[in-house]
């Protein structure tokens, strides 16, 4: 029968493999003798690759020197207005690393990071050019570390042994993921991500006065105001309380940029990210206190320099508000809010007060800054408050600027999210709007959450444009500039969430269609 | 057996129970299948909520004098306000030697103001057609420039002025918007008396959803 001639043979194999592992035990022997010369070379090699390093240092300098006085000579009314976003673009276009570089010190190579902390010379070695440290590692365990030039390396890399297992990961020296800062928020690389869940690190910030440090043994929330019993929880408290675990996006209200066509995905909407958030149901926590009958609104303040606080409707904190403690498995991170914050699922991001330290019901709106200046926005001659709900959005992210692509089939790649429910469809078009098509949502569609989508598209080489939108379960649809601001009669302020066109040039380039239209 | 009667006396079996569940979680035991499907949505740990216990017994009750250490808000009716006061004078020497670092009367556009004035995000005199929008053009209640100078300002060090001093700048900058005259003093029973211009301007967000775009 079947099964049993396929046992015999795979019985014969084996006996053949057999021998074959006892050459390999002999091949390996040899190769051992081998390994000990190649890290012999490899030490002496070791010398050449910190001269390298050292050049490199001397290069980059200069390259910044140069970038420098080009910035002086051509850009000079640019820089004069002190555009955090065009700075963001010089960055990018000239590639300047991240650090800058001082003077080697003495004692090995220490350099200054973007956070302050050093840098040690094996992490510029490892990001470096042309050079890499490894971990080399004999058939006797005895393992040094060699600096080796990067090409050597990546020739073969099943010829090299590679680093043991660590503490953290890290990324691919390869992948440069950035978020794109300014004097008060940070943007999420959009174009450079898949999936749907934004890696914690990449989230975008919006603060008010810098990313507080809190005690999380110290921190303490407070519930009073318009309840039965005022009470205090610690973080301790909140965590044995019923948790709840689910995915969605947080987005900025005023994010929303367009006005030339080198805009990238980050740099025109990167104030949303999304994450898998885990906490305590706030309605678990105002059942604890007893809410008043009275009660309509409810203040939340965060413990930052700012002591942000906004007014939430009480309707939104016992439907699906929660306090979170949680991201993407691991405890909030600082910029997100550690060690709790609110999370209003779908609501403009501001209202999920981060750090947050008091919760005060009350039975009207407490008209803080961030409600009456700000966060509201010019509509028909009037200005539009408590405007909480996200309107459905998408943006293609693939190909988008600064992508360059070849022509023949291309899948383009998106997200689109409402703060209003779940994602209907997507619809694309690759003839400037003449036509749409429905688009693959067949990934996660969850509620108010970053939904992927996906249109493969033949694309004949001609100029075009290529557009997306998004469609919610409510029957929303994504609007035009134009469309918005006709029923607004305001060309900008926030929630905006207006199409984004792509350009498609006949040489490749992705270029952002500026045009409010 | 053989592979082909493995295949039919294991799939059949298989069916029926599949049936056999299907029919368990459509039919007879409609909480429990809603249960399971739901079990990620936030709702449905609320509707849980029938077996929870009256009280977890988690946190301690908040005495009245740990929340007044932190109760700093201002309502527009006043609530919240504090004892003190403060007139327009005091106010712009305070705003002189603690404000003028950041807020300079300089606007980005490089146009020149009094030294002494508010920079030019504070003050305007008009309410339409302005580009930058300010106390006197945009803020609807003046009890959102007590609260927010004590809760934020100054920058480098916030929450560091008195009462007195938060109720002169209030008054100061008020005067600044031509919102109040230059010998009004503020207080706890003044300032939720005075009408911002702005106030009349704010309609409250009439997005539904669905086809309309507003």
């Amino acid at each position: 029968m079947k099964f049993k001639s396929e046992e015999k043979q795979k019985a014969r194999a084996l006996q053949q493999k057999g021998a074959s592992a006892e050459q390999i035990t002999t091949t390996l022997q040899q190769k051992d003798a081998k390994a000990e010369q190649i890290v012999t070379t490899l030490q002496q090699k070791d010398a050449s690759a910190e001269q390298i390093a050292t050049t490199l240092q001397q290069k980059d300098a200069s390259v910044q020197q140069i970038v420098t006085t080009l910035q002086q000579k051509g850009a000079g009314g640019e820089i004069a207005a002190t555009s955090q976003q065009k700075s963001g673009t010089r960055l990018k276009k000239t590639q300047i690393p991240l650090f800058e570089f001082d003077t080697p010190q003495e004692s090995g190579i220490s350099l200054p990071a973007p956070n302050g902390s050093k840098i040690s010379r094996r992490t510029l070695l490892a990001g470096m050019a042309t050079a890499v440290v490894v971990l080399v590692q004999t058939s006797a365990g005895k393992a040094f570390q060699a600096a080796v030039p990067e090409r050597e390396l990546y020739d073969d890399p099943t010829k090299k042994l590679g680093p043991p297992p660590g503490k953290l990961g890290t990324r691919s020296p390869h992948e440069k993921l950035f978020k794109l800062p300014s004097g008060t928020s940070s943007r999420t690389p959009l174009q450079d991500l898949y999936g749907t869940i934004t890696p914690s690190d990449l989230h975008f910030e919006r603060n008010h006065a810098g990313v507080p440090a809190i005690d999380p043994d110290k921190y303490e929330l407070l519930i009073h105001g318009m309840v039965e019993k005022p009470m205090i929880f610690k973080l301790a408290d909140l965590k044995r309380f019923p948790s709840v675990t689910r995915i969605c996006f947080l987005e900025c209200s005023g994010n929303f940029r367009t006005g030339r066509e080198t805009l990238s995905p980050q740099e025109i909407c990167g104030l949303t990210s999304q994450t898998e958030w885990t906490g305590v149901m706030l309605s678990t926590l105002l059942r604890e206190v007893g809410v008043k009958e009275k009660a309509s609104w409810f203040l939340a303040e965060g413990s930052d320099a700012a002591v942000m606080t906004r007014s939430i409707p009480l309707s939104k904190g016992l439907d699906d508000a929660m306090i979170v403690y949680a991201q993407n498995g691991e405890a909030v991170r600082p910029e997100q809010g550690y060690p709790a914050r609110l999370l209003l699922p779908g609501w403009e991001g501001n209202t999920s007060v981060k750090w947050i330290r008091r919760i005060e019901l009350s039975d009207q709106p407490f008209m803080t800054r961030e409600e009456t200046s700000k966060y509201t926005e010019p509509v028909n001659g009037k200005y539009r408050q408590f405007s909480f709900t996200m309107d459905a959005r998408s943006i293609i992210t693939f190909p988008a600027y600064p992508a360059k692509v070849e022509k023949g089939w291309i899948e383009i790649r998106g997200i689109a999210w409402s703060g209003r429910g779940k994602i209907r469809a997507v619809e694309v078009s690759t003839d400037a709007g003449k036509s749409w098509k429905l688009a693959d949502i067949s990934g996660p569609v969850l509620d108010k959450a970053h939904t992927g989508f996906r249109y493969l598209w033949q694309w004949n080489g001609e100029e075009t444009l290529i557009v997306s939108r998004a469609i919610d379960e409510t029957g929303y649809t994504q609007p035009t500039y134009k469309q918005l601001q006709q029923a607004r009669g305001a060309g900008g302020g926030y929630h905006y969430n207006p199409i984004t066109a792509w350009i498609v040039k006949r040489d490749g380039q992705v270029l952002l269609n500026p045009d409010r239209a | 057996m053989s592979y082909r009667s493995r295949l039919k006396y294991g799939i059949f079996p298989a069916i029926i129970t599949a049936v056999f569940i299907l029919q368990g979680f459509s039919g007879k035991d409609q909480q429990f299948s809603r249960n399971i499907f739901n079990s990620l949505s936030p709702q449905d740990t609320i509707k849980k909520k029938v077996r929870w216990p009256g009280s977890f017994g988690l946190g301690r009750s908040a005495g009245q004098k740990y929340i007044d250490s932190l109760d700093i808000d201002v309502r527009p009716d006043g609530q919240g306000l504090p004892p003190g006061a403060g007139t327009v004078k005091q106010g712009q020497a305070i705003y002189l030697a603690k404000c003028l670092v950041c807020h300079t009367g300089k606007s980005s556009r490089g146009r020149a103001s009094a030294a002494e004035s508010p920079g030019p995000a504070l003050i305007t005199d008009s309410l339409s057609g302005a580009r930058v929008k300010t106390i006197g053009n945009y803020w609807p209640y003046a009890s959102t420039v007590y609260d927010y100078i004590n809760r934020a300002m100054p920058y480098n060090a916030p929450g560091s002025l008195s009462p007195d001093e938060v109720y002169s700048l209030t008054a100061y900058l008020l005067y600044a918007n031509k919102i109040i005259p230059a010998d009004a003093v503020m207080n706890a029973k003044t300032l939720p008396r005075v009408k911002m211009p702005a106030e009349k301007m704010f309609v409250p967000d009439d997005r539904t959803g669905g086809a309309v775009i507003r």
